[in-house]
């Protein structure tokens, strides 16, 4: 079964080709057993091949599909490398993936556009899986590029409003900023180990560098550089928030669950040359705390509910970025996991919502849902619930509990880092519950136009199931001490080695966040539900920086002047290309020399006689002063 | 005389062609696709036959030497080596191609027009093959004076102005290839006696490094102005907006890689220490270009000159990887005139197709137009991804060689570039956004591609997804070109084998002394 690895992203390659071939040709009803019965199969087969690579006990499996190019010291090729970190990428990715293509079946079921973002999404999540399988830098590129492509196509997906278009393309351009700094930390690992094999790369490492070698720490900031696009970190961060314009199935897969975190995986893939370059890693760290929270206070201020989730996506992806940063790798691909599932649920249930509501987006026009929507309820609190970190039930606060931990008791952990997380955890609980309570409670103000059939509920309801249990394969040592999922990573990433003597906090840790956890809902509930004209004082007390955090801290602005405005007004007044004046300067001096020396030619016989008199003189006057 | 017979057939093809429009205007556009698909055919023969099969030290496949003016030291030589088949293959697919976009869109005059067209095409294959310098300049002008008629007859509203300008530009460039190729026949006469054009023995000129830096002036700016490098790139965006498609297409796809071609098979061969003196400033030219190519093709509102622009910039990458010095680098060049050729020719068809059927370049009001033509818009998403360098088309493969050889060489340049990258992104999804997404403004009521359309874009989609992913063929029938320094000297293996098959054959390196 191992052997047919190359089957999973060749599935929904060829599904999509399919589609984009003859699929409008095709009813939904085809459209939609192809478009998700790929990934279906596609998933199914993860489980075989997960199973047998498990009980096999190999570190690895390699599977060369064919030699790419090879030019030079340069040689790739097209091969799929499956160990237990990708296993874990690929499992996410096929079945929240599969959940996600079924219930768009319903979601997009009256979209004329069917079979076209069918097309797309398996497109996606084909280029995803070769991302997470590639075992040369090359290839892992070419995954990366692709799923910045189908971001963009779907961002775009409803392309005659104006507005879609501008967020794909800016989503499109801003991660490409971070690419070409990926790209040139790529030349740079060429020149070093005259190879771009992931492995290779891997074993030479720690023999080519020491720690803190200056080539290791420049190449670790380039890569970094595309991650941060990628997942939306600071500073490239502005792209997610207004690529909600997609429909909400493709911001539940693309731009929560798997796409944007892409930079994790990389960073987590790379970790050897992070290990090395701890100055890089520390940034890792830095950039995690302040993203976490700078977009954490962003999605205080939001009215929008896709805009919300969104900034608490950022937000999140800032915790395993700090997870990364202290070292603790294993707890930042348990922390995507289990966000994949939360997040998924919540990007879900809010399309639900907002379908049931006439394609409203303003959670103050929403209200009193509680009851109206019973399952979508439900699953929205589960998944909240998960997101706050609501201690010892829910899956995110196994997760995020970890990442405090190490971010305090850590070796490279440090008390800002701690700090930052902490303040996140709160501000996290309180947006996610003024979420909660805006959207659910409360009188209803919009009607609903459309109930949600099976195909959503049914998603929704296995993605709660598994926000609440799937944190119970990784317990903290205080409460029952489970480690299921780094001893499955352990052999790839390393643990982290705590400081002296620190691990009789844990329990101290964990009482705080639990209890700043459940504060923060309180808080949400007081404000939001107890005494609403509280919240609106807040805010018009603090209209500034209520404004400041709405704008996303002015980024936009700021690129707006300093990148957008100069090159496009560069652009706009050289269109007709300064050096060609130089061009038609040279055709204007030969025409204007032309009519001179035509004048001279009028045919009056007295001028043509000065003229030779005129010369001669002058030639006699010359030759007379200057001997030869 | 495979390789004679593919110039004859182009030229013959086309002078019958030319009367047989007097009688039957379909029979000549018959008769147009079908000498160009022999040609094609020939050229398909040869790669499967023996281009797969080269070494590095058996490099040359073909040659043909006839004496021509032998008292002057000229002859009738052409050799092929790798990069000439790589290059007649991509000449002859983007020929056929010129000839089926002309189909409906040329109805005036059409025996001449195919008649130039076909003779722009013969002159290009004599470009590619040629290895004697005077023939070289023969062929250089024979590619041109067609190409100025193609542009000035049947171009668009400005066509005039802008058949001058290329002529003019391409002209006087020429002529100063022309000065260095004379003085370099001098030298090398009075070195060793034997005054001769051909290329092989002009290879073994000792030259100062004085002599050497002008002379090579002289054969690198008729080579950059082709190219083109800014700033003497300001022929191209008026030559490719004014020219009709097919004109566009082979202006782009083909004239601009003689350019290139002209670096790697005369300058760095023949000056070699001189091009290393100037490589740095060489460099930087191709960064300003890719830079100022990019920035101008985003406020471009005529889809022709958007692309033309966008020509400028691609063709930078051009001047960064042949002047890197390293065999990535120039595999990245190679595959660059290839891939640009098949992505830049597909943009302009688009821009064609879509002239037909709106009467007007100007992006400003088109839009919306995915929902009336679905599969034009995919195609065009296809290459408009493959011209901001998308992983998985080749383009890609182009770039990225490029820029990792490009690397080696000069960082600080290569980051520049490869900072271009973001701006082909830019300007590319501008294309999509303002043509195929937002707003139907006018409604026209346009249709889907045709059938002979699809027919001219499906396989130029599949040629750049091919690229993108098996890449390695090419790669391997350039290698000798381009992996190995004494490549240009291994010719005199082949050529001593085509001596015995050819009884007409006389050396220039074995005649006696001779004085023009």
């Amino acid at each position: 079964m191992i052997k047919l690895l190359w089957l999973i992203p060749t599935l929904p390659f060829l599904s999509a080709l399919i589609l984009i071939l003859v699929g409008s040709r095709l009813s939904w009803r085809v459209a939609a057993r192809i478009g998700a019965g790929s990934i279906g199969l596609a998933a199914l087969l993860t489980i075989l091949v997960g199973y047998e690579f498990l009980s096999s006990g190999k570190d690895a499996y390699l599977h060369v599909a064919w030699n790419w190019f090879q030019a030079g010291d340069l040689s790739t090729t097209f091969a799929f490398y499956l160990d237990s970190l990708s296993m874990v990428f690929i499992f996410v990715i096929t079945f929240v993936g599969f959940l996600i293509h079924i219930y768009s079946i319903e979601f997009m079921q009256e979209d004329e556009g069917f079979s076209r973002f069918f097309a797309y999404l398996n497109l996606f999540v084909c280029s995803m899986l070769i991302l997470v399988l590639a075992d040369n830098l090359v290839l892992l590129y070419l995954g990366w590029e692709g799923v910045g492509l189908c971001s963009y196509l779907l961002i775009g997906f409803w392309y005659s409003e104006e507005k879609n278009g501008y967020a794909a393309r800016k989503a499109f351009i801003i991660t490409r900023v971070g690419d070409t700094a990926m790209a040139i930390g790529l030349f740079m690992l060429f020149t070093v180990f005259h190879t771009l094999n992931i492995q290779d790369i891997l074993t030479q490492a720690p023999l080519v560098w020491t720690t803190g070698a200056s080539m290791a720490v420049l190449i670790a900031f380039l890569l970094l550089g595309g991650a941060v696009g990628k997942s939306a970190q600071l500073p490239l961060q502005t792209w997610l928030p207004d690529a909600m314009a997609g429909p909400s199935p493709v911001s539940a897969l693309i731009h929560a669950a798997t796409m944007v975190t892409a930079g994790v995986y990389l960073i987590t893939r790379m970790h050897i040359v992070y290990e090395l370059a701890p100055l890089a890693q520390l940034w890792v760290g830095i950039i995690g705390a302040v993203t976490l929270l700078i977009a954490g206070f962003s999605a205080l201020t939001q009215f929008d509910l896709k805009r919300v989730l969104a900034y608490s996506t950022i937000s999140q992806i800032g915790y395993m970025f700090l997870a990364m940063g202290v070292g603790a790798w294993s707890a930042a691909v348990f922390h995507f996991m289990i966000h994949a599932f939360f997040k998924a649920l919540l990007f879900l249930a809010a399309g639900a919502v907002i379908m049931a509501l006439h394609h409203e987006h303003d959670m103050f026009r929403m209200g009193g849902l509680k009851n109206k929507l019973p399952t979508i309820y439900w699953t929205f609190l589960i998944g909240a619930a998960s997101l706050a970190a609501l201690p010892f039930i829910t899956a995110g606060f196994y997760s995020k509990d970890q990442i405090l931990w190490l971010a305090w008791a850590g070796e490279k952990g440090n008390l800002w880092f701690f700090l930052a997380a902490l303040t996140g955890a709160v501000v996290t609980a309180v947006y996610t519950f003024r979420m909660v309570f805006i959207t659910f409670f409360g009188e209803a103000k919009t009607k609903i136009s459309h109930v949600p059939g099976m195909r959503i509920t049914i998603p929704l309801v296995i993605l709660a199931a598994l926000s609440l249990l799937g944190g119970f394969i990784e317990l903290p040592h205080t409460l029952g001490h489970l480690t299921l999922f780094s001893d499955y990573l352990s052999p790839l990433l390393p643990s982290v080695t705590l400081k002296e003597g620190i691990e009789s906090t844990e329990w101290a840790i964990q009482l705080v966040t639990a209890a700043l956890a459940l504060g923060g809902v309180y808080f949400a509930y007081i404000l939001y539900v107890k005494q609403p004209k509280l919240s609106d004082e807040i805010k018009s007390s603090t209209f500034e920086l209520h404004q400041f955090w709405f704008r996303g801290w002015d980024f936009d602005a700021l690129y707006n002047l300093v990148f957008v405005r100069p090159f496009v007004y560069l652009s706009r007044i050289n269109k007709n290309d300064v050096i060609d004046q130089f061009y038609t300067g040279l055709v204007q001096i030969t025409e204007y020399f032309n009519t001179a020396f035509v004048k001279t030619q009028s045919g009056i016989l007295r001028w043509y006689v000065m003229g030779i008199v005129v010369g001669a003189i002058l030639i006699m006057t010359i030759s007379l002063f200057v001997q030869p | 005389m495979m390789l004679a017979s593919l110039i004859a057939i182009l030229m013959v093809g086309g002078i019958a062609a030319g009367f047989l429009a007097r009688v039957n205007q379909t029979a000549c556009r018959w008769l147009s696709l079908i000498t160009v698909t022999i040609a094609f055919g020939i050229i398909l023969f040869i790669w499967i036959d023996e281009g797969l099969s080269m070494t590095l030290t058996d490099s040359w496949l073909r040659d043909l030497y006839i004496p021509w003016i032998p008292s002057f030291g000229i002859a009738f030589h052409l050799a092929m080596d790798g990069l000439s088949l790589l290059m007649l293959a991509l000449t002859f697919f983007l020929g056929i191609l010129a000839v089926l976009v002309s189909w409906k869109e040329i109805q005036y005059r059409v025996g001449f027009f195919h008649f130039n067209l076909l003779w722009v095409l013969a002159g290009i294959t004599g470009v590619f093959l040629t290895m004697d310098l005077f023939l070289f300049y023969f062929f250089w002008e024979v590619m041109l004076i067609p190409m100025y008629f193609l542009i000035g007859i049947w171009g668009h509203e400005n066509k005039q102005y802008a058949a001058y300008k290329f002529f003019i530009f391409t002209q006087a460039s020429g002529l100063l290839m022309l000065l260095a190729i004379l003085a370099l026949y001098f030298i090398h006469g009075e070195q060793t006696g034997i005054y001769s054009f051909d290329y092989f023995a002009l290879l073994n000129t000792t030259l100062t490094p004085d002599t050497a830096r002008w002379l090579m002036c002289g054969f690198l700016i008729a080579f950059v102005v082709k190219l083109p490098v800014v700033p003497l790139h300001t022929w191209l965006p008026d030559a490719h907006t004014e020219a009709p498609t097919a004109g566009s297409v082979l202006l782009a796809g083909l004239l601009l890689k003689t350019g290139a071609y002209g670096l790697i098979r005369f300058v760095l061969p023949i000056f070699p220490e001189a091009a290393a003196s100037i490589a740095p400033i060489a460099m930087l030219l191709g960064v300003v270009g890719i830079i100022y190519g990019a920035v101008q093709a985003y406020s471009q509102t005529d889809f022709k000159r958007l692309v033309a622009y966008t020509s400028v910039s691609h063709m930078g990458f051009i001047m960064l990887g042949v002047f890197a010095f390293n065999e990535l680098a120039m595999q990245g060049v190679v595959m660059q005139m290839i891939t640009h050729g098949i992505s830049t020719g597909a943009l302009f068809i688009i821009a064609g197709v879509l002239y037909e059927r709106i009467h007007t370049r100007d992006i400003l009001r088109m839009g919306g137009m995915w929902k009336k033509v679905p599969f034009m818009g995919t195609v065009a998403m296809v290459f408009v991804m493959a011209s901001l360098g998308l992983p998985g088309l080749g383009n890609f493969i182009a770039e990225f060689m490029t820029l990792i050889g490009a690397w080696q060489a000069n960082k600080l340049l290569t980051i520049i570039a490869t900072a271009g990258l973001v701006f082909a992104t830019a300007y590319s999804l501008r294309i999509m956004q303002k043509v195929f997404l937002g707003k139907n403004i006018e409604g026209h009521g346009i249709t889907d591609l045709s059938l002979r359309e699809k027919f001219i874009l499906v396989p130029l989609c599949i040629a750049i997804i091919w690229l993108g992913l098996f890449p390695q063929q090419v790669i391997n029938t350039a290698k000798p070109t381009v992996a190995n320094g004494s490549h240009a000297k291994n010719h005199a293996a082949i050529h001593n084998r085509t001596r015995t098959d050819n009884v007409q054959y006389t050396s220039a390196f074995d005649t006696e002394r001779r004085k023009p």
